[in-house]
């Protein structure tokens, strides 16, 4: 073992150090990505270079966001594997299309809807703090459109309290699910007026372009002011429902992860604390902020409730 | 010296029974050796294109240090199992390794985790199960590493073997450290807690083994 494996070492650092002259700055990557859709357009499927235009929006941090590469680099994604590597590796198998996403449950119209329709939605960038319960952070460019939008053509009745979420179950293409780490599939759950609120998003796309599969493509929920677990990815059904959902992490482990997981530096994980974060790319730890920041336009959602018991 | 006239003695001799200048290379090797994963992970974390090289780092050292807890304790089963009686003498060597990568595993903690915040640390160290258990092993093997000198192995005699079958429990502790700390795949912590029952039943099954045979008769 010993042996071996230091000459895997070596041979996976030659090949990084290799790999490393290979990064492109984002703009060039973009021009070249724009280049080929010009000149390549009709021997390459759209979806695969597709640049999403979009809206800016007022809803987005000015910080600087991570690169391309640290955000589809490191995640977590465990349907591809636990490690953070994983996803970028085996995500590719994923067939995005066809893909469908189902909206039922407390709904008057209960539609399905062809990925190629959500494409077409009123699309905005939303560059956002994204806060991993495992104490790191990002700042990311999604593109998306406010999960409000999607929800609003399907009417919810006045029973619908809670949006509950699922991804995609496809064990020939998702070899971690071979493995129960957690209880298949993936399943994630808000309020309806945290589902409702102008800073939800599903997001189709990221850096200008179609989702990655490592991020969860074609669509994924993102919730900024909660922690990364909550944003689940490669949706195909969203169930609008009068109780509270079941959700995978709080299943698995439900002292240490509750039903709304706002990101809170006051109320640690039972194993680490949640104070501060590192902000990847940065040397020293930033400071935690309630609701990751967006206390300003969250706050009111959980008034008169105690966050340290429903944490 | 025996070793400069070596060239009629025969191959299968030279491992049995190199000479010093044979064995003093063998140890060099294996010292450098043993450097070589601290060089890889120094290298990823600087030069290489982490993203989260600091992560990476600790989590490195930390797998490092159970590693050579446990090549250490491979050393008497190797032995038994026919490894030329030379392996004895580096045995010291693995284990303060083990030592060296937990030394800075417990930095990288200290440093680039908390920043020296000693408050902090103290809070980790009474609240978190897995740091509670990681800093008592650590503490564990600071004795073992003092009296690792031929001048503590002289003064504490046969004491001395007693001491250090600490590494019995500190092996444990390390296993148990890293079961805490995952969050949900104990896949790989399961993979070196077996490893471990294996190298601490062979030990346990040798020592009844007389009293067992005795109870047969
Ligand atoms: C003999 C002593 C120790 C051993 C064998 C050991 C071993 C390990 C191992 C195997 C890991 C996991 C690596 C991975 O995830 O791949 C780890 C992680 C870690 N250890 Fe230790 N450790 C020891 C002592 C300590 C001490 C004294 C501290 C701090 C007081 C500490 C703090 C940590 C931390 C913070 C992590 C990373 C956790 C994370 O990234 O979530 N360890 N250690």
């Amino acid at each position: 073992m010993f042996p071996r494996e230091i000459t895997a070492m070596l041979i996976k650092t030659l090949t990084d150090r290799l790999s490393a002259a290979d990064i492109t700055p984002q703009e060039v990557y973009l021009n070249r990505r724009q280049f080929m859709a010009g000149s390549a357009g009709l021997l390459l499927p759209v979806s695969a270079i597709a640049a999403l235009p979009a809206a800016k929006s007022p809803l987005s941090t000015s910080e600087k966001p991570n690169s391309r590469d640290d955000i589809t680099g490191y995640n977590n994604y465990y349907e591809f594997g636990t490690g953070k590597d994983e996803p970028a590796l085996y995500a590719q198998r994923l067939k995005t299309r066809p893909w469908t996403v189902t909206v039922d449950g407390e709904v008057t119209r209960a539609r399905t809807f062809d990925i190629d329709s959500l494409l077409k939605m009123k699309l905005q960038e939303r560059i956002y703090r994204l806060r991993c319960v495992e104490g790191w952070s990002m700042v990311i460019p999604w593109i998306g459109f406010p999960l409000a939008d999607l929800l609003k053509q399907v009417q919810p009745t006045s029973r619908a309290r809670y949006v509950a979420f699922e991804t995609a179950l496809r064990p020939g293409e998702m070899p971690g699910v071979a493995r129960r780490v957690l209880d298949w599939p993936y399943r994630e759950g808000l309020r309806i007026d945290e589902a409702m609120h102008p800073l939800t998003i599903l997001a189709v796309g990221l850096y200008g372009e179609v989702l990655p599969k490592q991020n969860g493509a074609p669509v994924r929920l993102v919730v900024p002011w909660k922690y990364g677990f909550k944003s689940i990815k490669s949706i195909s059904r969203i169930h609008l429902l009068e109780k509270q959902p079941p959700t995978s992490w709080n299943m698995a482990a439900p002292n240490e992860y509750g039903f709304y997981s706002n990101v809170n530096p006051a109320v640690d994980h039972p194993r680490w604390s949640q104070a501060t974060e590192r902000r990847i790319g940065e040397f020293f730890k930033r400071k935690t902020l309630p609701f990751n920041g967006y206390g300003e336009q969250v706050a009111g959602l959980y008034r008169g409730m105690d966050l340290r018991r429903n944490f | 010296m025996a070793s400069t006239v070596t060239l009629a003695k025969p191959l299968a001799l030279h491992w049995q029974q190199p000479g010093p200048r044979l064995f003093a290379t063998i140890k060099g090797l294996l010292f450098l050796l043993c450097l070589l994963p601290l060089a890889q992970l120094l290298w990823h974390a600087l030069l290489g294109h982490a993203v989260n090289p600091i992560e990476d780092l600790t989590r490195g050292l930390g797998t490092w240090t159970l590693r050579f807890l446990l090549i250490t304790l491979c050393v008497s089963p190797l032995r038994a199992l026919g490894a030329p009686g030379w392996l004895l003498r580096l045995r010291r060597m693995l284990g303060l390794y083990a030592f060296f990568y937990a030394c800075l595993h417990l930095l990288t903690y200290l440093w680039l985790d908390q920043f020296f915040d000693w408050g902090a640390i103290v809070r980790d160290i009474v609240k978190r199960p897995f740091i509670t258990v990681g800093m008592l092993a650590f503490l564990l093997l600071l004795p073992l590493a003092i009296t690792s000198t031929d001048g503590w192995i002289r003064r504490l005699k046969r004491n001395w073997g007693k001491l250090h079958r600490l590494v019995y429990v500190i092996a444990p502790l390390g296993v148990l450290h890293y079961l805490w700390l995952v969050k949900r795949d104990l896949q790989s912590p399961l993979i070196y807690a077996a490893i471990l029952a294996v190298l601490l039943l062979w030990r346990l099954w040798r020592y009844l083994r007389p009293t067992l045979a005795a109870r047969v008769k």
